[in-house]
């Protein structure tokens, strides 16, 4: 993508080369954020709907303009530091969420040749980036100096923590069916209709990094450090105006990051899912498919119920750990004695 | 015009001594895990400019992702003072100058001494590809799991022994404990838990006396 950018400019010289990789940076960060702004439209529509409301009715037509009116109204609030609080720490941690929430989608491949960076450890650099977000986190939790905000950081970041471990262990069955670390890979190793894509091998697998990816973007039912019930809002309790609204944006982003991973692991990435389809460009279906994982969120959040902490725990080190570990050893077998080896590597 | 992989190098190293060395002597312990945290971070940014991607990728999850985060817990719950703890620190300083003198003088020497025996030749049983034919990636993974299989396996089993010791030696059998049964509470149904009664006007009624 910043090569192809970098052609269309048609100079030489380094300068150049670092506009191109500004201006592709741009070119996905405005549409992603603007996503986000309707992502939140949409989760809060399709609650509403379930619950049998109305939802956000009033700002524009189809109330579709109401997050960009919060967003406004979040921009004039004014920015609150309380007096106990570690004032760097305090206003570092909501930026560190948000930009750690943008960088994963530099490896993203939206397309052939889509991607920012389409390095060869892309799939790690992913794990690497999201074990970041607990620090937004954490250190929110700490600079608050509130026990509330504090409870809610600790939790958070034993539970991004513990299901990060099931996360892995899911990569590396896909891994070791594809063979390369690299995303566009993935997503080629699927090429074709849908009976090519890995949902159909990967099943249970990919039920486990579904749920892992609930808890690991402090979703329902696994939103414990928020829980506004005993927490009041976990580690955003003192947070306002801005700073708030960066951890808000951060929160969506991570979403549909999770989303648009699991349609290229499991769901062939760009490809059409039927022959004949291929009409269409491939990132019209990458976004189709990232809108269907994001509906499968927001229909969980309006049907369960919210987990008890321990019950959370145990669900991660007891049941996933043990499935996951024990599902990496069951598909090497498979891979190693029916032959299934990528041919390459 | 300068280098943008020079820059790059130049701003990660700074960065990873800066950091290392906030992390010596920033006063609230918080803070130094946090430098710590940058410190590895740049020091994988330095891994990425020497084509070692997958290291990077590794140091930053396994470092940063895990372990930091374990000392961040750890650092946030204490509440020892750390500024008592570190007003006399300052008299080690020519004694952790010289250990670090030492240090730096031994990495030199091997690192300027670095050549191969002869017997490395003869114990290469299959041919290394060139650098530009496997990713480092593909490279470790060979000689980890295929050349050097059981030693590999034979740590990770030294690992794991140490792990359980730990858990061992740590744990205590508490009494009084009361620990949640899944299994109970999963089996449990509404019928077990409560009964519909329905009341006569003018009678009362009584609570049942046993369970059901």
């Amino acid at each position: 993508m910043v090569e192809a950018l970098y052609k269309l400019f048609g100079g030489e010289g380094q300068f150049l080369y670092l506009l191109a990789i500004v201006a592709s940076i741009l070119a996905i960060v405005l549409p992603l954020l603007i996503g986000v702004a309707f992502a939140v439209y949409f989760d809060r529509k399709i609650w509403a709907a379930v619950q049998m409301r109305r939802g956000p009715n009033v700002v524009g037509p189809f109330g579709l303009l109401q997050s960009f009116a919060d967003g406004l109204k979040l921009f004039l609030k004014e920015t609150i530091i309380p007096a106990g609080a570690n004032k760097a720490i305090f206003l570092m941690a909501p930026m560190i969420t948000f930009v750690v929430a943008l960088l994963s989608w530099a490896v993203i491949p939206f397309e052939a040749h889509m991607a920012i960076a389409d390095i060869n450890v892309g799939i790690l650099y992913l794990l690497a980036i999201s074990s970041l977000g607990v620090y937004g986190i954490i250190m929110s939790g700490w600079a608050s100096n509130s026990r509330y905000a504090f409870l809610g950081g600790l939790r958070s970041a034993a539970q991004m923590v513990s299901y990060e471990v099931s996360i892995g262990f899911v990569l590396v069955c896909v891994l070791m069916h594809v063979g390369s670390l690299n995303m566009t890979d993935i997503v080629n190793s699927q090429s074709g209709a849908i009976w090519h894509w890995n949902f159909i091998p990967f099943f249970p697998v990919f039920i486990i990094f579904f749920i892992s990816a609930l808890a690991e973007t402090n979703r329902p039912p696994f939103d414990l450090p928020e829980a506004e019930a005993e927490l009041v809002a976990g580690y955003q309790v003192e947070y306002s105006s801005m700073a708030f609204a960066l951890f808000f944006l951060g929160e969506y982003a991570n979403i549909l990051l999770m989303s648009t991973v699991m349609s290229i692991l499991f769901f062939g990435g760009w490809n059409a899912p039927l022959p004949g389809l291929e009409f269409v460009p491939g990132f019209i279906w990458l976004l189709l498919k990232t809108a269907f994982f994001f509906w499968l969120f927001a229909m969980v959040k309006a049907f369960v119920p919210r987990y008890r902490y321990d019950q959370l725990m145990r669900l991660g080190w007891k049941v996933f750990l043990p499935l996951s570990l024990f599902l990496v050893v069951f598909y090497a077998a498979v891979m190693v004695y029916g032959g299934f080896l990528p041919t390459h590597g | 015009m300068i280098n943008l992989a020079d820059m790059a190098f130049y701003l990660f190293a700074f960065i990873t001594v800066a950091s290392g060395f906030l992390v010596i002597s920033a006063r609230n312990p918080v803070h130094s895990v946090l430098w710590l945290i940058l410190a590895f971070f740049s020091a994988a940014g330095l891994f990425v400019l020497m084509g070692a991607e997958f290291l990077a990728m590794l140091l930053v999850i396994v470092y940063v992702g895990a372990v930091a985060v374990l000392f961040l817990f750890v650092v946030m719950m204490l509440d020892i003072n750390f500024t008592e703890f570190k007003q006399g620190a300052l008299q080690y300083l020519p004694m952790g100058g010289l250990i670090g003198l030492i240090l730096l003088a031994e990495l030199v020497t091997l690192g300027s001494a670095w050549a191969f025996g002869d017997v490395v030749g003869q114990n290469i049983t299959a041919p290394i590809p060139a650098a530009s034919d496997v990713h480092n990636t593909q490279a470790l993974g060979q000689l980890l799991y295929t050349h050097y299989i059981f030693i590999f396996q034979t740590a990770g089993l030294i690992l794991l022994v140490a792990m359980i010791g730990a858990i061992v030696l740590t744990h205590r059998q508490r009494p009084g404990v009361k620990r949640q049964s899944i299994a109970d509470q999963a089996a449990r149904r509404p019928e077990d838990a409560y009964k519909l009664v329905d009341v006569k006007v003018g009678s009362g009624v009584a609570l049942p006396t046993k369970k059901g």
